[in-house]
């Protein structure tokens, strides 16, 4: 019960810092489920992301492992009604609101302020995922390849995670 | 097919069925799969109103995909039309996630499976990297905007502030920067 409780509080926090996407709350994530309760490793936390970018949907359902990991399928559905509930909540608030809002001057200033706020946290997510999964000039160079094929060309994300997948399987195979 | 049906016309099963559909088969991304269900296909909203929908979606905290269900949901049938919707989206990838949670936890640590997460984590930095250079692109505007956003990656990375911290101290500088008496007079100079 303490674990269901703990991922309650964990994931409805961590719902609240998902500004501009998922990965903004990603080095709180790290702090709250690795280091502080322990439910997996870093290692573990970044696999468990990664392979969430495959699946259909929200691209965090991730969550669901976590919470299946740390307090089977109660601490999975727990997990995620904690996750999406506060800002679902929010939406719909804002939603009935925004009639009213449109008027508001200060609107247009806090959706351009967070702009680049929100991009400055996934970058800093992203940052501290690199930390952990670019480890040598293999990994880096997979990462800047998907980057600048999808620079270049309008192509599904998802196949090219596939394809990581792929070059992993065949060069990461200790000999 | 046609004019736009009226809000009243989707029932809470159309809803849940349709968001149902764009959770499981939105690989790669959501925002395309909502469109072209949404405003494409059923209708319910028009491309205005999606992209009005979608930068609120982006401003508030939570997913992209989780704050558009809420949206639309709440435009087509109130609160209930929100939950079929959310319900909907994250259901196929929840329980997706749920069983390669279970499998990973099994199977993890077998070299081939761990050769090929790494592959795909590398992947997966990319993909991020990529996403962080289009919203880059479209939203910020000018030098300033890039101060806030490296402020924000050096208090996170190098200072070790927790999120909400730096949320709410660079979250506040720049809305003051982007006050409305400072943003109305750019709008009139254009």
């Amino acid at each position: 019960m303490k674990q269901i409780s703990a991922l309650a509080r964990v994931f409805a926090y961590l719902s609240l810092l998902t500004v501009g996407g998922g990965m903004a709350a990603f080095p709180e994530m790290k702090v709250l489920t690795v280091e502080v309760h322990k439910w997996l490793t870093f290692a573990q936390l970044i696999h468990l992301y990664s392979v969430g970018q495959l699946a259909p949907g929200p691209n965090m359902m991730m969550i669901v492992s976590i919470g299946q990991w740390a307090g089977g399928f109660l601490g999975a559905l727990v997990t995620v009604v904690a996750f999406f509930g506060p800002t679902a909540l929010l939406a719909f608030v804002v939603a009935r609101l925004w009639k009213r809002l449109e008027r508001w001057r200060w609107r247009a200033s806090i959706q351009q302020g967070l702009a680049p706020v929100s991009i400055g946290l996934l970058l800093a997510g992203c940052f501290t995922m690199a930390k952990g999964a670019i480890t040598g000039l293999d990994t880096g160079t997979i990462a800047v390849g998907v980057l600048l094929i999808l620079q270049r060309y309008k192509i599904n994300p998802a196949l090219l995670v596939l394809a990581g997948a792929a070059v992993g399987a065949f060069s990461f195979i200790p000999k | 097919m046609g004019t736009p049906v009226s809000a009243a016309a989707v029932s809470i099963r159309d809803i849940f069925l349709e968001f149902l559909v764009i959770g499981a088969t939105s690989f790669g991304g959501v925002v395309p799969y909502l469109r072209g269900a949404l405003v494409n296909k059923r209708r319910w909203i028009d491309d205005k109103e999606f992209v009005q929908m979608l930068s609120i979606s982006q401003s508030l905290p939570g997913l992209n995909a989780s704050n558009m269900a809420i949206l639309v949901g709440e435009k087509l049938h109130g609160m209930m039309g929100s939950i079929a919707a959310i319900v909907g989206i994250c259901l196929p990838g929840g329980v997706l996630m749920y069983l390669v949670g279970m499998f990973y936890h099994l199977h993890g640590d077998h070299v081939w499976a761990t050769a090929a997460l790494k592959g795909v984590a590398a992947a997966a930095v990319g993909l991020i990297l990529s996403t962080v250079l289009q919203l880059s692109k479209k939203s910020l505007a000018g030098k300033v905007d890039f101060i806030f956003m490296a402020m924000t990656v050096l208090s996170v990375n190098r200072l070790h502030q927790s999120v909400p911290r730096t949320l709410i101290v660079v979250g506040i500088l720049a809305i003051l920067f982007h006050r409305p008496s400072r943003t109305e007079k750019a709008r009139i100079a254009q």
